[in-house]
């Protein structure tokens, strides 16, 4: 069920009738079976993936969590135990160790059990296209037909979450097995996250009783409106022409790769951060709150900025799931010593650093897509972040020696920069081939097709005059809210300070907007969301 | 808390941690920052920090960190 279909609004209209008439204490019991619902729409087998995940995670939790409360019984009957007391202290020693295997069992069990079954649906066929290309022509492994199952990657990811932060105790494991299905499987959640930690949606209100706030509601109608109109007045009408040049790479070389990499990351920024408005206006007009996925990427002064602006909710998950563990393992404390040893302290402190950074942007890159250009893609990632690291000292210099060159001039450089090298990494998540790739960047300086291109080439893409124009004006009014939100705030909450007249003018401009010149209707297709894939 | 604070001087020698209490929250340490300086400590401390110790709440302030320190000495 589409975000954008008339199903989908019909579902959450009605659901959202349902759960204001129903008592506050069974309403999280009808998310769940919206969720549900939701979620068989995808196809009815596909509930036997993220049911199996949620019951092997919350079980899991459970176990964890037993682990702790014996531990701790055990460790005050030892204590108060008339033994002597080296005996004790032995006593205690082999205790503490068999809890603490006993602990590490369940979670790598829990942990791989479920990576293995996104790995089996996910990556399978990848290894076997790779095992192919060892093997050459004539012996090739047929692929096999698995359908990926709706949002296993995020709500794959949200489970482990949920483990770890039982595991750290940062929270008690939840006792309901239903309440921790919904924390799952809440349907505006599990296509493309954000990817949520159990603390924030029990903050949330996700379990609580919500009485119905014309506030809330409003202000979610307000923000599913606003998903709308980025995806189908910028999205989805520029990705007619971002498919066809994706779709020729004969024909479609030099400007059209330039134009190619500017028009998707604008696509790509109107689509994942439009399907995010949906999730959150859709929770909003039930009373609960989501985090926020996006703090405006594209301003970011530097790459380092705009992972902590992009997509907030995947990277705090691999940092604090992946890279704090990762860059505390006895492995790379080893290494920490020995390349200190080797190195000097400076240089040798930075390497396990950038070691764990590697870990990371590889698995980011694997966790985006089964195939090498998403690998690529996260490893181009880490080099230049960690080229930034090392030439931070000679930037720093840069700027004690031309103090005047860090005014609002030098930013807006910096965020041209940061957005041009983000377009150009964009590219890696347009083409399978690595090969290809490279060839279409070397053909943007060997194709001189500039002329042609700009002479009417760009008007044979799929999209008419008329498309430009309109993405040019949604692409302004994007711009002009990002820069209000960036300086000043909320835009809804200005509006609705505003005169009645005033709301009732925006809001129904908007919804007239998106009703009119919106990407659907005849001779559009309204697409699926970019991420969904991932 | 003085070797702490050389540590923490070593990595950002324009921040007075004696006096600054929003580490975290005004983005003065990074996340590359948090584990150079766990490696440190783990070094001069004798100590195993391991990820659970790695929250805001933890690296907000050179007394929070301090503090850290002697809870996983505690520990043991």
């Amino acid at each position: 069920m589409l975000f954008t279909s008339y199903s989908f609004i019909g579902f959450v209209l009605l659901l959202a009738l349902v759960y204001y008439l129903a008592p506050g204490r069974h309403q999280w019991k009808l998310l769940l079976l919206g969720s549900l619902l939701f979620y068989a729409f995808s196809g009815p087998w596909n509930l036997l993936y993220i049911l199996t995940t949620s019951l092997t995670v919350w079980g899991g939790a459970l176990a964890v969590e037993k682990n702790y409360a014996d531990k701790k019984a055990r460790l005050k009957e030892l204590k108060k135990a008339d033994l002597p007391p080296d005996q004790k202290k032995a006593k205690t020693a082999a205790f503490k160790k068999k809890q603490a295997a006993d602990l590490k069992r369940i979670m790598v069990l829990t942990i791989v059990f479920n990576l293995l079954i996104l790995a089996v649906v996910k990556y399978t066929n990848f290894l076997i296209s790779n095992i192919n290309g060892v093997l050459g022509e004539g012996r090739q492994l047929s692929l096999l037909s698995i359908a990926l199952p709706m949002g296993i990657s995020f709500y794959t990811l949200q489970a482990i979450g949920y483990l770890v932060d039982v595991h750290r105790e940062v929270i008690p494991a939840e006792k309901n097995y239903f309440k921790f299905l919904l924390f799952i499987s809440f349907f505006p959640l599990v296509i493309q996250g954000p990817i949520c930690r159990f603390g924030e949606v029990t903050e949330g209100r996700l379990f609580a009783e919500n009485r119905f706030s014309w506030k809330n509601v409003s202000f979610g109608l307000e923000r599913i409106l606003w998903g709308f109109f980025k995806k189908l007045v910028i999205a989805d009408r520029i990705s007619a022409a971002v498919n066809t040049v994706i779709g020729d790479t004969s024909t479609y070389r030099g400007a059209y790769i330039l134009f190619l990499m500017l028009m998707y990351t604008i696509e790509l920024y109107a689509d994942f951060t439009g399907g995010i408005d949906i999730t959150i206006g859709v929770a909003e007009m039930l009373g609960i709150t989501l985090p926020e996925n996006f703090k405006r990427p594209y301003f970011s002064q530097s790459l380092k900025e705009y992972w902590r602006r992009w997509h907030i909710s995947m990277c705090e998950w691999f940092r604090n799931y992946l890279f704090y563990p990762v860059s505390t393992s006895k492995p790379i404390r080893e290494l920490t010593k020995f390349s200190k040893a080797r190195l000097g302290k400076d240089l040798g402190r930075r390497i396990p650093v950038y070691v764990s950074s590697f870990v990371v942007w590889f698995a980011t890159g694997v966790w985006h897509g089964a195939s090498w250009n998403f690998i690529v893609w996260g490893l181009l990632n880490w080099a230049v972040l960690m080229i930034s690291e090392e030439l931070e000292p000679l930037y720093a210099g840069f700027h004690k020696r031309f103090p005047g060159a860090s005014g609002p001039a030098y930013s807006v450089f910096c965020m041209i920069r940061t957005f041009l090298l983000v377009c150009f990494m964009n590219l890696f998540d347009c083409y399978a081939k690595i090969g290809e790739i490279i060839s279409l960047l070397g053909s943007v300086f060997t194709v001189h097709n500039y002329g042609a291109f700009f002479s009417g080439g760009v008007m044979e893409l799929g999209m008419s005059g008329t498309d430009y124009v309109v993405t040019g004006l949604g692409i302004l009014v994007l711009l002009a809210v990002s820069i209000y939100e960036e300086r000043k705030g909320s835009v809804r909450e200005m509006i609705a300070e505003r005169p009645y007249i005033v709301r009732t003018l925006v809001w129904t401009g908007l919804f007239v907007t998106v009703l009119l010149i919106g990407a659907y209707g005849a001779g559009y297709d309204a697409s699926q969301f970019i991420y969904n894939r991932f | 808390m003085e070797e702490l604070l050389e540590i923490l001087e070593d990595l950002h020698p324009e921040i007075d941690f004696e006096t600054t209490e929003n580490l975290i929250t005004d983005g003065i340490l990074d996340s590359l920052d948090i584990v150079t300086l766990v490696s440190e400590i783990s070094e001069n401390f004798d100590i195993a920090v391991s990820a659970k110790y790695i929250t805001p709440a933890n690296f907000n302030s050179a007394q929070a960190i301090y503090e850290m320190i002697e809870t996983i000495q505690a520990e043991g």
